[in-house]
């Protein structure tokens, strides 16, 4: 016998108690893969468009992604505008990656950023260049998802660098002011804040001035990934050396140049994982808007799962729903990882 | 500011002298957030009599009129806002406390699997909190709610967990004490005293003699009073066994399937973070320190308990902190389901009196009151701990 198979035997059975967690391990798939396998793949209907058919062959039914995948996907968005939702996600995504990439200056970075932004909300809203107006209360489903999430951390930036800085300055007012914000978002839930906006918003702002829903949950996520994102940064902060911040201020820069210039930009390479794990965390935490009455990827499948007729197919579209955020939350680390891998062997 | 301040050539004046500017920009600042406050303020003042939406808290006394579906609390509906919110409260601490301890215990059997060295078990470790970590814990409560009320079959064919308790769409059922609880209640406060006053002792005598603190005789001390109350009573001591009807449950205690899903959502979902928290903590102790245990010959048991766990606690309990701060955060999702919590009781009490700003700041009090609790807690903890290694 070789190496290996020496090395596997005696980590499968080296020990009583190996032998044992191996024996349980083999009874507990023996027992129960079988009967997944045979519900999630033998017995399942995959393509059959009627409930009927589905409840017949007994397994999971998939046919009810390939019924509902539209309205899963963008929500209440009309049928026949919904290339529209695909284009403005695709962008988006295209934007964020080329603008992440570190491959640009940050001048072309915020120019492409802002075109974007405009590009995205005509593409959504219309209502001019001939195309259709729909409001936003009509968006939805996995465009309505990303643009929260990358719209929330895209706001945050600015507000979480203000917030970091301030919290580490030599005035004592704003650094108390940072500090009580900071805490007191992080000590609440994120479905509070949601409610905030969603009911305080309108009692504080003049009569006149509305802010839709979509913006005021968008607002709520802004002010609430910046408590995060100013903590994460703060750290990066602390793990620049000091003879950075010394040596700028030898070549006579102020403040706001010492910061922006030197500090700041050595701060952000640094805290890249701990962004990252923000990210996937706000990432996920956009389905909290459902709760508020946003129609999110979640919700919008919630809602297809109303139909009486495939009500009782639930499970098959809450997986097949975590297999969309799973894929989105993996690609995200894994960018973030070949990210930090491309500045390490930069240098 | 001193360090900018030193030996200046002649005294700057105005903007360009560093302690008019840091106290000018304070004042600025301060000037716009109070302008700022104000402004809201008014405005709200104006919006509240526009929609003539009463003020005060006055409305804490008023009665509810509102069925709450689950209460450890008595509870009816014509008992006022305040309670209702009390009832709430006792909801989300319920939720939390549970889903701390089971979320816990469960992350420890993940992080342990996650380093097994046994190929079958490790790779579904690591699948499940691949899987876990990646997907909303809102989906997931969704997910679980879906299973507990669609799938389960009804009373007559609920399947039997242990003896007497059972899963069903209506709830887990399970058996009560009917008669003694008081008694047994008392002898379990005193045992478990009597075992933490002994722990103390043995501690105290192990630093002082170095002989070895054992844990039997506190066990002892918590079994005796228990076993003595039980004997005792062993007439009266009766247990109400959920019967399965055709129509449902007879007797027994039960919990909703609102919070049977809720707990095993936030604690599975917990776990997968608590079981990387705790492997990156194990992993954070050297080799050497296993080898030295094993070459003063300690067993396996021994070296973890002794050797591996303390310093592991120390890397672990900061961001183990932070994780018991986001499941006690994270039971506001209770709304999305429709167990009664604080968050969704508040709700409830927005949409019956209009009073947004006033019930919504009572939440974030306490939800700041509840995370600055459990983070005092963890950092009691996290001392007691690293001071433990460092003497």
């Amino acid at each position: 016998m070789n190496a290996a198979a020496l090395s596997l035997r005696a980590r499968l059975f080296g020990s009583v108690g190996n032998t044992l967690l191996t024996l349980a391990m083999l009874g507990l798939f023996s027992a129960y893969l079988p009967a997944l396998l045979r519900w999630a793949v033998w017995d399942a209907t995959w393509w059959a468009a009627s409930p009927a058919a589905c409840r017949a062959a007994g397994g999971a039914c998939w046919a009810f992604i390939h019924e509902k995948l539209r309205l899963v996907l963008f929500g209440r968005y009309p049928f026949e505008e919904q290339w529209r939702p695909l284009l403005a996600l695709l962008l988006t995504v295209a934007l964020v990656l080329a603008g992440s990439s570190l491959r640009f200056g940050w001048r072309s970075v915020v120019a492409g950023g802002l075109a974007g932004i405009v590009a995205v909300i005509v593409l959504m809203r219309g209502g001019v260049l001939g195309l259709n107006l729909v409001p936003t209360d009509l968006w939805g489903g996995l465009p309505l998802t990303v643009f929260l999430a990358v719209g929330g951390i895209i706001g945050a930036f600015p507000i979480a660098i203000g917030l970091a800085l301030g919290r580490r300055s030599e005035l004592g007012v704003i650094r108390g002011i940072c500090v009580v914000f900071i805490e007191m978002v992080r000590g609440v839930p994120l479905v509070s804040v949601l409610f905030m906006a969603s009911f305080m918003i309108p009692l504080f702002l003049p009569g006149k001035l509305q802010v839709d829903a979509l913006l005021r949950a968008l607002i709520a996520i802004t002010l609430f990934s910046a408590a995060y994102l100013a903590e994460a940064i703060r750290g990066g902060l602390q793990a620049v050396p000091a003879g950075q911040e010394q040596a700028a201020k030898a070549l006579g820069l102020g403040y706001w140049q010492r910061s922006l210039l030197i500090v700041v930009p050595q701060a952000l390479r640094l805290a890249i994982p701990a962004i990252a794990n923000l990210f996937i965390g706000l990432f996920k935490d956009t389905s909290l808007v459902g709760i508020v009455g946003l129609t999110d990827l979640l919700l919008a499948t919630k809602q297809a799962l109303g139909d009486p007729q495939w009500r009782s197919f639930s499970l098959e579209a809450y997986l097949f729903v975590a297999l969309l955020y799973v894929a989105f939350c993996l690609f995200i680390s894994h960018y973030a990882r070949a990210l930090e891998r491309r500045l390490r062997s930069r240098g | 500011m001193s360090a900018v301040a030193v030996s200046p050539v002649r005294a700057a004046r105005g903007w360009s002298d560093p302690g008019f500017r840091a106290l000018a920009t304070q004042v600025i600042v301060l000037a716009l957030l109070a302008g700022t406050i104000a402004f809201l303020a008014t405005n709200l003042v104006g919006n509240l009599e526009a929609r003539s939406i009463r003020t005060g808290f006055g409305f804490l006394w008023q009665a509810a009129g509102f069925e709450i579906g689950q209460s450890f609390i008595a509870w009816s509906p014509s008992a006022s806002f305040g309670r209702a919110l009390l009832v709430g409260l006792l909801n989300t601490l319920v939720v939390a406390s549970l889903g701390i301890v089971l979320s816990t215990l469960a992350g420890f059997v993940v992080g342990i699997a996650s380093l097994s060295r046994n190929p079958l078990v490790s790779p579904l470790a690591r699948l499940y909190v691949e899987l876990v970590r990646n997907t909303p814990l809102l989906l997931q409560l969704y997910l679980w709610y879906a299973v507990l009320t669609q799938m389960l079959p009804a009373a007559s064919a609920a399947p039997q967990l242990l003896p007497g308790v059972y899963l069903a769409k209506s709830g887990l059922h399970f058996p009560v004490l009917q008669h003694g609880a008081g008694p047994l209640l008392a002898a379990v406060f005193a045992g478990a005293l009597a075992f933490a006053g002994h722990g103390f002792w043995a501690r105290r005598r192990a630093e002082r003699t170095g002989m070895p603190a054992r844990l039997w005789p506190g066990l002892l001390l918590l079994a005796l009073p228990i076993a003595a109350v039980a004997l005792e009573h062993a007439a009266t001591i009766s247990f109400d066994v959920p019967r399965p009807t055709r129509f449902g449950f007879s007797g027994g205690g039960m919990i909703t399937p609102e919070l049977t899903a809720l707990l095993i959502g936030l604690s599975l979902y917990n776990a997968a973070f608590i079981g990387e928290i705790l492997r990156a903590g194990i992993l954070s102790v050297g080799r050497g320190q296993l080898e030295a245990a094993a070459a003063l010959a300690l067993s396996r048991g021994q070296s973890l308990r002794l050797v591996v766990i303390p310093q592991a606690m120390k890397v672990a309990v900061p961001p183990l902190a932070s994780q018991y701060l986001n499941l006690a955060k994270n039971t506001s999702l209770a709304i999305a389901i429709g167990y009664p919590d604080l968050m969704s009781i508040g709700n409830t009490i927005i949409n019956q009196t209009g009073q947004a700003v006033e019930v919504i700041a009572i939440l974030m009090c306490v939800y700041l009151a509840l995370s600055l609790a459990i983070s005092a807690f963890m950092n009691w903890y996290n001392a007691r701990v690293a001071l433990k290694g460092a003497s």
